[in-house]
């Protein structure tokens, strides 16, 4: 079998910055930042989209890189846990995260980051969750159900939860 | 011992994590995460019969995909040495002892050629028959010599059958908790590298020192051959506690390819592989007066192990030492089954036992209408009940009356099912927390370096406790300095032997060999100018460990759960939990917290959530990955306080701390079971508390 059967070259945008990579068309976009971009802040907790470990911006929205081929991300943006930090200055949910010890291992800890990056821009769009009373409702405020249940998608063994929801909250409310 | 005092203490000061901005910014490297060149992936490739033999291993078709490098199996493995862990002798021999056992590992040039080699690796078996059957009656039930780490496996004192018969109140029940997975975020990884006859191995673990024990008694190795790395390592929770199966196939396979390899567990995998709390099933007998003084504790307790390994979890012994009685049995009874081998997984043996005894101290209670914190403080007993050993310190009155208070125990009804909420009944619940606070032999190096600076090396591990930070506290008021003026360097096997992260002695053994090196450090210093190369100094507490007098040391803590119970979709929310812990002197505040709420977030995880299913006909677990098997996710929790009661305990260790990894896991299934029990009437005496379990339970009629 001819090489380019297997692989295929795809540019992306990791960080800001153009990568254009040679990739088996087997690879996932969360094995395509570890193992070809050495970007190892996009965790692998399960391999299968149950964890939300590996979460990342595509195109400014959040997803799980384990569940996409990098192949078929062809020219999208991708913001890792590494590119939201900006000139040395942390990201407001990351100062948040220290602040109220929003992780323990630290091993999810990216990915929540991620996910609740997206959540506060998700608020500000005012798209509603399962637990939004008024759906049509223009502004979502993003009290701790909200962010409890939006978060839902990011597990965390070492039990975090509750200083997360505290970091969020006090992201939304310092950054939105 | 005596108890170190500063004028400004860095100890008792809430302070963020060293490698905070690392973690937040995915700078921090896992095992897994090493770029070394010439990296190879090695894939596991697992069992799939239940039990029997390997017949066959198709390797040279194998050997023929692209990029594939080795297979290795039984027949061609490097042999290995008897570490006195049989689970680590893999690829040794082809049995198979249980379903998802390793029995090859594939290693390619790339992670996606290993992994599609590896499924397609066609693996033949002679099968024989497998037994998972768990039951209390099974057959080959028998009596360990000893269960974990090294209790005796009976205690009798007086007469508990007599004692019960004469009783005026008796509660007899059986409880049982499942299987349950310690699921740490961080699959299990190595990155292994051999440079001639010496090998480094990133690994992911609880105790550097401990696996590189392991891997020069496996490799027949000397000990300056071996080093283990582990800066960060992504939980634990016992899982991790001594070596497993990566850090040996890696050091395998990069010493057969002359290739640094890494492997790593999947999900799946880590359900037969890393070790799981033991399903138990628990008989308890109580007997008191009318009044709630308890006259008989027996607590019988039976687990499973595998044939590969005698695992025993130590159920019962949590009775042995909480409430006063005149008359105590417990008791432990195990099985082997072909079964993966049950390990450590976060308050081994007060965990499931907890859940028993508290659960049937809230039974008893209910029995002789006494309130069930006045109850627990009835039967406070002046001394160890079993061994008749003094406490060292014991503060569980004090965090129940704390709790209480901080709780609003004070107006609670007692009747069960009496508080409507829509369509919720609303309920709350109490239980007692308990685990040992015991210290173990470590090293520590403490160096005066010329700039002024310290430095600090313990082969501690930080998997999430903050262990980092409080290391560097503790140094830092042993030496007299601010944190900033030190560096605590862990996880690096080249810096001694230690404890593991592990059984709640991790901070206790470390702060006393770090607090040892940093005091002999300034005597050192004081006598001589520093050199180029600084001076240094090493302490090993294993004289002052085997010299501690014979008490009892524990920690304690009071559990509070608040529920909501629809017992018509059998849903359980729990609305808000409260711990109040004594466990000695804090050291950061910050983490503590935070690892007291995870031990009750993991509690109530336990409690409503976790339970690994086998099926008996293939011999696996169902649901080995996590959206089988549940853990509480965010939606799940809610709000959790933590506090603590003032402790000064001369007799753990001169920082005066005991462990808190265990202790916020121990009672919250109680108490969350005993608030459904407040909010409905009927006793849930079976974790996971699903909604199956409690769909057809009504409220009770209020007989009041």
């Amino acid at each position: 079998m001819a090489d380019h059967a297997q692989r295929s070259t795809v540019e992306l945008k990791v960080n800001g910055d153009d990568q254009v990579l040679y990739l088996d068309h087997r690879t996932t976009l969360l094995d395509a930042l570890r193992e070809h971009l050495d970007l190892t802040g996009s965790k692998k907790g399960c391999d299968h989209g149950q964890c939300g470990a590996c979460t990342v911006l595509v195109d400014g929205r959040r997803a799980n890189a384990c569940l996409l081929l990098a192949v078929a991300q062809q020219g999208r943006e991708i913001t890792t846990i590494e590119g939201l930090s900006t000139g040395g200055e942390l990201h407001p949910v990351q100062q948040a995260f220290i602040d109220h010890d929003g992780f323990q291992c630290g091993y999810c800890t990216p990915g929540q980051i991620c996910s609740a990056v997206a959540v506060l821009d998700e608020a500000e769009r005012g798209w509603p969750s399962a637990v939004t009373a008024d759906v049509a409702a223009a502004d979502v405020r993003l009290d701790a159900a909200e962010i409890r249940e939006r978060m839902s998608g990011n597990l965390c063994r070492c039990g975090a939860y509750v200083n997360i929801v505290t970091a969020v909250s006090a992201a939304a409310k310092g950054g939105a | 011992m005596t108890v170190i005092e500063k004028a400004e203490q860095q100890v008792g000061t809430s302070t963020t994590r060293i490698e905070a901005v690392d973690k937040v910014t995915g700078a921090a490297r896992y095992a897994g995460e090493y770029p070394l060149d010439e990296l190879a992936h090695g894939v596991v490739v697992t069992s799939t019969i239940g039990r029997g033999r390997v017949a066959s291993v198709g390797a040279d078709e194998i050997l023929a995909m692209p990029g594939v490098i080795a297979v290795l199996h039984h027949g061609n493995a490097p042999r290995l040495h008897d570490p006195g862990d049989a689970t680590l002798l893999l690829l040794q021999a082809d049995t198979v002892p249980h379903q998802g056992a390793v029995v090859a590992l594939v290693v390619a040039s790339s992670l996606e050629q290993a992994r599609a080699a590896a499924e397609a690796l066609v693996v033949t078996y002679d099968e024989e028959p497998h037994d998972v059957g768990f039951t209390a009656d099974h057959p080959k039930m028998y009596v360990p010599d000893h269960v974990n780490p090294a209790f005796d496996t009976e205690t009798v004192i007086g007469d508990v059958d007599a004692a019960t018969q004469a009783a005026e109140v008796v509660v007899d029940a059986t409880y049982t908790t499942p299987t349950q997975q310690n699921n740490a975020m961080e699959p299990h990884a190595t990155t292994a590298t051999w440079h001639g006859d010496h090998l480094t191995v990133f690994d992911s673990n609880q105790g550097a020192a401990s696996v590189k024990q392991s891997i020069v008694k496996l490799f027949g190795l000397d000990q300056d051959q071996v080093r283990v790395l582990s800066e960060h390592v992504g939980g634990g929770f016992g899982s991790k506690g001594t070596a497993r199966a990566p850090v040996v196939l890696a050091s395998m396979a990069a010493r057969t390819t002359e290739r640094p390899v890494r492997v790593a567990l999947s999900r799946q995998q880590m359900f037969s592989l890393v070790g799981y709390r033991t399903p138990t099933i628990q008989q308890m007998r109580l007997a008191a007066g009318r009044d709630g003084t308890i006259t008989a504790i027996d607590h019988l307790a039976y687990s499973q192990t595998s044939t590969v390994l005698e695992f025993a979890e130590q159920t019962a012994v949590i009775s042995r030492m909480m409430y006063a009685t005149e008359t105590l049995r417990s008791r432990h009874r195990l099985v082997a089954l072909d079964v993966p081998t049950p390990r450590w997984m976060r308050a081994p043996g007060e965990a499931p036992g907890s859940f028993a005894l508290e659960s049937a101290i809230d039974e008893l209670a209910e029995a002789c209408g006494v309130d069930p914190i006045e109850l627990r403080i009835r039967n406070e007993p002046t001394t160890e009940p079993e061994s008749g050993l003094a406490f060292s310190s014991r503060s569980l009155v004090a965090c129940l009356r704390e709790g209480a208070q901080r709780f609003g125990w004070h107006d609670r009804d007692p009747r069960p099912g009496i508080r409507q909420d829509g369509r919720w009944l609303l309920g709350t619940g109490v239980a007692a927390a308990t685990y040992p606070a015991r210290t173990a032999p470590s090293t520590a190096a403490a160096t005066a370096e010329p700039d002024g600076r310290f430095t600090v090396r313990v082969t501690a591990s930080d998997i999430g406790t903050g262990a980092r930070t409080a290391l560097t506290l503790v140094a830092a008021d042993a030496l007299g300095v601010a944190p900033g003026q030190v560096t605590v360097l862990i996880g690096d096997s080249e810096f001694g032997q230690a404890m593991i992260a592990g059984g709640s002695m991790g901070m206790s053994s470390w702060t006393w060999a770090v607090t040892d090196a940093c005091h002999e450090l300034l005597v050192e210093r004081a006598q001589r100018e520093i050199p180029a190369d600084g001076i240094t100094v090493t302490a090993d507490t294993a004289a002052k460990v085997k010299a501690m007098s014979r008490l009892s040391r524990h920690s304690f803590g009071a559990q509070f759960a608040e529920v909501a119970v629809d017992v018509r979709t059998g849903e359980v929310r729990v609305r808000r939990m409260l711990g109040i812990f004594a466990a000695g002197r804090i050291v950061n505040p910050l983490t503590a917290r935070s690892q007291l709420i995870g031990g009750m977030t993991m509690g109530l995880s336990a409690a409503l959530l976790e339970e690994a299913i086998m099926d008996s006909a293939s011999g696996d677990y169902v649901n080995h990955d996590l959206a089988g098997y549940h853990v509480a996710a965010h939606a799940d929790v809610p709000s959790i306080e933590v506090g603590w009661v003032d402790e000064v305990d001369h007799e753990v260790n001169p920082a005066g701390v005991k462990g808190i990894g265990e202790l916020g896991i121990v009672g919250a299934p109680a108490a969350i079971a005993n608030a459904v029990w407040h909010a409905t009437g009927v006793r849930q005496r079976d974790l996971p508390i699903r909604p199956d379990r409690v769909i057809d339970t009504h409220p009770r009629p209020n007989t009041a």
